[in-house]
């Protein structure tokens, strides 16, 4: 729209026409105090605080409704103002509990700040206040009437922005209430969107709430460690008796790639690393058969003596690794660095969770959709999928791009998906009619029976002008290749891939397969590689996953490194099968598959360690250390330490301090934790220089970005806390003949997380509360 | 007192039918009935919209709203059907007129929408009936449907080509769904709480179309403009302010009762004459004249004629015709009190100063009348009262305020007489003195 000019506090500005008042203005720098008012959300005008004087004009106008218009003049801030918005200030503190010695939000409450700004210092009110039970609406919300000041952010956060409808107003006058719809509980996705958006302390969480005082704690931005969104969250961090807790996870810095958005996940699902069960001490197991605590020394002496002997006696190919979907870029490559260089083996792979091989291997110049161009996409295409329960940050956007910008969702799935409410056009189609659904949209109309319905979807596709692609784990291999095949027809196309976890995208692309190095090359093309390792590496593919287990079985693996991973549970491995095999585990909790190892190490997890994440959709961003739990490792120290106790030159694996690559400065390492001093003590032992640190990932990320082109992206935007999507998408490769499909979906909710999930007080308990109720036997 | 009394002042005109069965539709035929609506179908929109203008009539809800100017603001293309809407909801303190329309001539409340629909052309038209008018909604759904059964309406109306429905809708029970933004709310199925204006219901109204929103009193004036002429009809008014309307005398009056009485006539000459005098000798002490949200006039301020700008001069509003009479035994604490229970009760509660404002106003006046009042609270009641006003989202919240501003201001001395710990002086007087042992 054409802009208009007006006049603000006597400053002329410009803006486009229809623009808020309020907005406009704090375009401009002008800050109009708001309670209802919130960005993207419909307009209330219920709490009038953003009264402004415009000229010709008798009353006092809402500046939150209020377009602006040419030639307008306005005054914000006048004697007038103020005492309205005191006033306004004045009649909310007669009935307010004015408990903020106690309330969670004391310190960062808007009420608190207006009040302080305005002055309502004279308490007019001396009767009797309307008082309200506290009400428990789910394990992660509660309510406390009295301090609500009805600003209906709440309720239109639930229903507007995550389509769950949860939360409505009840009664009228004084009496009215913000209430669950469910009667006196929630049944929702327990997002905790509500409890953040309030201005105030009335909807307050179940894992933060009485814990702390704002101001006691630090807030450190890093990433979510859950599903493969990668949203910015800030972690509330709290000095403990054995490190620093995490007590809050919030979206406050909204502006990570999730914008305002948090899952329950991302929100209160950090829970898992203040657990009383994490292991803090490594474990060996003795002649007698059981685990015991030894000290962190002997237990790498022990497990790298015998990944030595085993290595020398069996040879590398008797030995296999598993990484990490949560780890960091950084760990994820150095393991597989150590498996090859150092083991000695291809023995390597994880959890995959999507086919990115053959999404790599199919892109041809098409580029790839970051999480950031949902929101503003004019279409969208999901096939296969649930966002909602496995990517809400997905979701989120695509909600957010159909309701604020008219955009076109098109879903084609075999279940009734939430986002079909979105959707322009849903096409229900078979489980296993994906490819066909394909077939079906590049032109070949017998590919699909249901012909009408599909027809009007294809047209209407193909009538988009630009689109995004985004799929699930339901294309695999040649299916992935036809999707982008498909897709390159069309005019303007992005494309998706959706992996499950925190960093799978990060381990696929740093090479844990057996096949495939860093930035899927693959293995038998290896030789730049052996050059910058200074080491000769195995140039037939290893066994994958599945086949680890199988070798294990008959006696073929001498020995598993497993690095955050649980496959034992994931894969339903017997035991037995791993009798013979030396099992090396680095976990935070003794799971099924650490019960089983020789040598448990107790590792640190993605909130406790710095380094990089990628997204599914190729963003990259840094992650922080926010949280230290005493007595736990990184697990890129750990396998530094390990490769070292196995004689790696460790100058080799870390290629600190030469080519020019940064010093450790301490950043990365947490100041307060003691890592530091630890590393100090470490490296002076080891004849080091203390300023360079082999146990600095951003020693590797040079190396990264030498050896996988894509990541070759600005290093200070990338520092200074921004996600920069990967300079060419994924990085292409020739296709090695065809691949064994391993993608094993994890299939999680809302409400879990694989392993890690379960750890998760918050996670399950809300899990319990949707248990259907027993009935009493008597 | 919702009784249709009369007088010798009196002009017949909207009340010309009242008591005459007109229920019926065969009397109200026989008086003249539907002549209006076919007259109107001959002159087409525009013209029957220069009538209404001619006609200088305002809207009896409470606003005085210039009816013809409201209608010709409805654009004429539309993507979005267009409505007419008849604000039946009539919940003003004071105020009982509109009920007395339903009950004796339903049947002038349709014509009056057909020449609406004429006039914007639209096609669909809603009665909204206040929720406690249980008992008017038999006698307007069967007008209704005797009137489809005539052919007045439903399709080809008058056996025109023009299409016209009818529905008749009931509240729940809330003053603030008279509110005519929130009445849409309310008649659309959701919480009865107002919208955001602009737009105005003429632009974007009921489910997003184009919608004139009339007072059921100013809706059933629409046909007898037309039976007598707008020309007539504007000269039985005072300038601006034209015809006759239904006065609703309540209170401390010999003959209480709804009057319609020509626009401008004196109040004071209203409440000795017609009204017949304050009872048993009392004297007269004050006049809430049009509702219980208009600011109260004290006994020597009410020689002023009753239309929307002479009592606006005098610092009060015509509002919605609902004479308030008090005299002197009244107590005005008390009075001011009953009046903020009443909007206390019926905040909607969306905004914050008129949920927060009236809850605390009525909590400082209960304790104030009984004898719990401390110095500052009479001021502190008018800064509260200031503060609401004009900040509102709604007009309820000024219809709180502006009395109780007026209470303040012109009977100070009573609230003074409160304090202290000794409560209300008209019951001390009622309870003796505790005798001495
Ligand atoms: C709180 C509140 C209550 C109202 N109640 C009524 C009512 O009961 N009946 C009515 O006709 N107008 C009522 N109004 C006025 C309407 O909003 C609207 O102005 C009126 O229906 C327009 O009709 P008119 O132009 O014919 O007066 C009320 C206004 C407010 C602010
Ligand atoms: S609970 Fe919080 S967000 Fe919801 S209406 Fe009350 S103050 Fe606003
Ligand atoms: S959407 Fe994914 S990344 Fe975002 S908070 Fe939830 S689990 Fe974490
Ligand atoms: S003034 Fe505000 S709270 Fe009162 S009725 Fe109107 S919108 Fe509701
Ligand atoms: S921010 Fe404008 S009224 Fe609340």
């Amino acid at each position: 729209m054409a802009d208009v000019t007006f006049t603000v506090d006597g400053k002329k500005l410009t803006a486009p026409a229809g623009t808020l008042l309020i907005e406009a203005c704090r375009a401009h720098g002008i800050e109009i105090p708001a309670f209802c008012y919130y960005p993207g959300l419909s307009l209330q005008a219920a709490c009038r605080m953003c009264v402004v004087r415009i000229e010709k004009v008798p009353k006092l106008q809402t500046a939150c409704t209020t377009p602006v218009a040419e030639g307008m003049v306005v005054v914000t801030e006048s004697p007038e103002i103020a005492q309205a918005r005191k006033a306004t200030i004045e009649l909310l503190l007669g009935n307010h509990p004015l408990d903020c010695p106690v309330c969670d939000a004391g310190g960062e409450c808007e009420l608190q700040d207006m009040t302080f700004k305005y002055g309502a210092h004279e308490s007019k009110f001396v009767d009797i206040k309307n008082h309200r039970d506290e009400q428990q609406w789910s394990p992660v919300v509660y309510f406390d009437r009295p301090r609500c000041i009805l600003c209906y952010r709440c309720v239109r956060v639930c229903g507007e922005g995550m389509d769950v409808w949860a939360l409505g107003i009840q009664n009228r006058g004084s009496g009215s209430v913000i209430a669950p719809n469910g009667q006196d509980h929630l049944d929702c996705e327990e997002c905790g969107m509500c409890i953040d958006i309030c201005p105030v302390g009335a909807l307050t969480s179940g894992t933060y709430r009485y814990k702390t005082r704002p101001w006691e704690m630090s807030h450190v931005g890093t990433v979510c460690t859950h599903c493969g969104d990668g949203c910015k969250t800030t972690l509330g961090v709290r000095r403990a008796n054995d490190g620093m807790e995490i007590v809050r996870g919030d979206n406050r810095d909204k502006s990570g790639i999730n914008g305002d958005f948090l899952c329950i996940k991302g929100r209160y699902g950090f829970d898992f690393a203040n657990r009383e069960d994490r292991l803090t001490q490594p474990l060996v197991r003795q002649p007698s058969g059981e685990l015991k605590p030894v000290s962190w020394d002997e237990a790498i002496d022990f497990a790298g003596k015998r990944l030595r002997e085993l290595r020398d006696a069996r040879g590398g190919q008797t030995i296999g690794v598993i990484g990490s979907n949560r780890t960091t870029n950084e760990e994820s490559y150095l393991l597989q660095k150590f498996a090859r260089a150092v083991l000695g083996t291809n023995n390597i792979d994880h959890h995959r969770t999507a086919d990115y091989p053959a999404f790599a291997a199919a892109m041809n110049g098409e580029s790839e959709a970051s999480l950031r161009d949902f929101a503003s996409a004019k279409a969208v295409l999901l096939l296969g999928n649930d966002p909602t329960e496995q990517h809400p940050g997905l979701a989120w956007q695509i909600r957010t791009g159909v309701r604020l910008r008219g955009q076109h969702l098109y879903v084609a799935n075999h279940q009734n998906i939430k986002l079909r409410r979105q959707a322009t056009s849903f096409l229900r189609i078979r489980e296993n009619d994906y490819a066909a659904l394909i077939t079906y949209l590049a032109g070949d109309d017998s590919a699909l029976d249901r012909n009408g319905e599909a027809k009007a979807f294809r047209d209407a596709i193909r009538g988009e002008g630009s689109l995004i692609i985004v799929f699930g784990s339901e294309f695999r291999g040649s299916d992935v290749e036809a999707l982008v095949k498909f897709g390159s027809s069309l005019p303007n196309v992005q494309l998706a891939c959706l992996g499950d976890y925190a960093n799978s995208r990060g381990a696929a692309d740093m090479g844990l397969y057996p096949d495939l190095l860093p930035g899927y090359v693959p293995v038998i093309a290896a030789a730049h590689f052996a050059q910058e390792y200074g080491a000769s590496l195995p140039s037939q593919p290893g066994l994958d996953l599945l086949q680890m287990f199988d070798a294990a079985g008959h006696g073929e693996l001498a020995a598993l490194y497993v690095v955050g991973a649980n496959p034992v549970a994931r894969y339903n491995i017997d035991p037995a099968s791993l009798r013979n095999t030396f099992i090396v585990a680095q976990d935070l909790f003794l799971t099924e598959t650490a019960r089983l190892a020789d040598v448990v190490f107790p590792a640190a997890n993605l909130y406790e360690k710095s380094g990089s994440v990628t997204n599914t959709f190729g963003d990259l961003q840094l992650v922080k250390k926010a949280a230290d739990r005493a007595g736990t490792r990184a697990d890129f120290e750990l396998i530094v330490r390990l490769a070292v106790a196995m004689g790696a030159d460790v100058k080799q694996l870390v290629p600190f301090g030469h080519r020019g690559v940064r010093a450790d400065m301490g950043q990365a390492r947490g100041a307060q934790s003691g890592e530091a001093d630890r590393h100090g003590v470490w490296l002076a032992a080891h004849h080091l220089e203390p300023k360079l640190s082999p146990f600095d990932p951003f020693a590797i990320f040079d190396e990264i970005q030498r050896l996988v082109p894509a990541y070759e992206v600005p290093r200070l935007d990338l520092l200074s806390g921004n996600d920069q999507h990967l300079r060419s998408g994924l990085v292409q490769i020739q296709h090695a003949a065809t691949r064994r499909d391993v993608v094993w979906p994890s299939n999680d909710t809302l409400f879990t997380s694989g392993t890690l999930g379960r750890y998760s007080r918050t996670m399950s308990s809300v899990l319990e509360s949707r248990e259907p109720a027993e009935t009493a036997a008597d | 007192m919702a009784t249709l009394t009369t007088h010798p002042d009196c002009v017949p005109l909207v009340s010309y039918r009242f008591g005459k069965g007109a229920t019926n539709i065969d009397k109200y035929l026989e008086l003249d009935g539907y002549k209006s609506a076919r007259k109107a179908m001959e002159l087409g929109p525009d013209a029957i919209i220069a009538e209404m203008k001619t006609s200088n009539l305002r809207g009896r809800g409470g606003a005085g709203f210039p009816t013809g100017m409201k209608w010709s603001f409805v654009p004429k293309q539309s993507a979005k059907p267009k409505y007419v809407l008849v604000n039946g909801d009539e919940s003003e303190p004071g105020t009982c007129k509109d009920r007395l329309i339903f009950e004796h001539d339903p049947h002038a409340v349709i014509e009056g929408v057909i020449i609406a629909a004429l006039a914007i052309q639209a096609k669909m038209g809603f009665i909204y009936l206040r929720g406690e008018y249980r008992y008017l909604i038999e006698i307007m759904e069967k007008a209704v449907a005797d009137a489809y059964a005539r052919g007045f309406l439903g399709k080809k109306i008058f056996g025109s080509d023009f299409d016209l429905d009818v529905v008749v809708q009931t509240g729940a029970g809330a003053y603030e769904v008279g509110e005519e933004s929130a009445l849409m709310e309310s008649l659309e199925g959701k919480r009865g709480i107002p919208r955001i204006r602009p737009p105005f219901p003429a632009v974007v109204g009921l489910y997003g179309g184009p919608t004139i929103i009339n007072n059921a009193e100013t809706i059933a004036t629409v046909p007898h403009i037309f039976r007598i002429g707008a020309a007539e009809y504007a000269k039985l008014g005072t300038e601006r302010n034209g015809g006759t309307r239904l006065f609703c005398l309540s209170g401390h009056l010999v003959r209480p009762g709804v009057y319609e009485l020509p626009m401008g006539y004196n109040l004071k000459k209203m409440i000795y004459e017609v009204g017949g005098g304050i009872p048993n000798g009392k004297k007269l002490k004050a006049v809430v004249p049009g509702g219980s949200s208009t600011p109260v006039l004290t006994a020597d301020e009410i020689d002023i004629g009753m239309d929307f700008d002479q009592v606006g001069k005098a610092g009060s509003m015509l509002g919605s015709g609902g004479v308030v009479v008090l005299d002197e035994t009244v107590c005005m604490v008390e009075f001011a009190l009953r009046t903020m229970k009443f909007y206390q009760h019926e905040s909607c509660g969306w905004c914050i100063p008129c949920r927060e404002g009236t809850d605390w106003l009525k909590k400082s006046l209960t304790r104030l009348h009984a004898g719990g009042g401390v110095d500052k609270d009479i001021d502190n009641i008018r800064y509260l009262a200031e503060n609401m006003l004009g900040r509102t989202f709604c007009p309820l919240g000024d219809a709180a305020a502006m009395p109780t501003i007026a209470f303040v201001k012109k009977f100070r001395k009573e609230f003074e007489d409160h304090l202290e710990g000794r409560g209300c002086p008209k019951h001390r007087a009622a309870e003796p003195e505790p005798a001495l042992v």
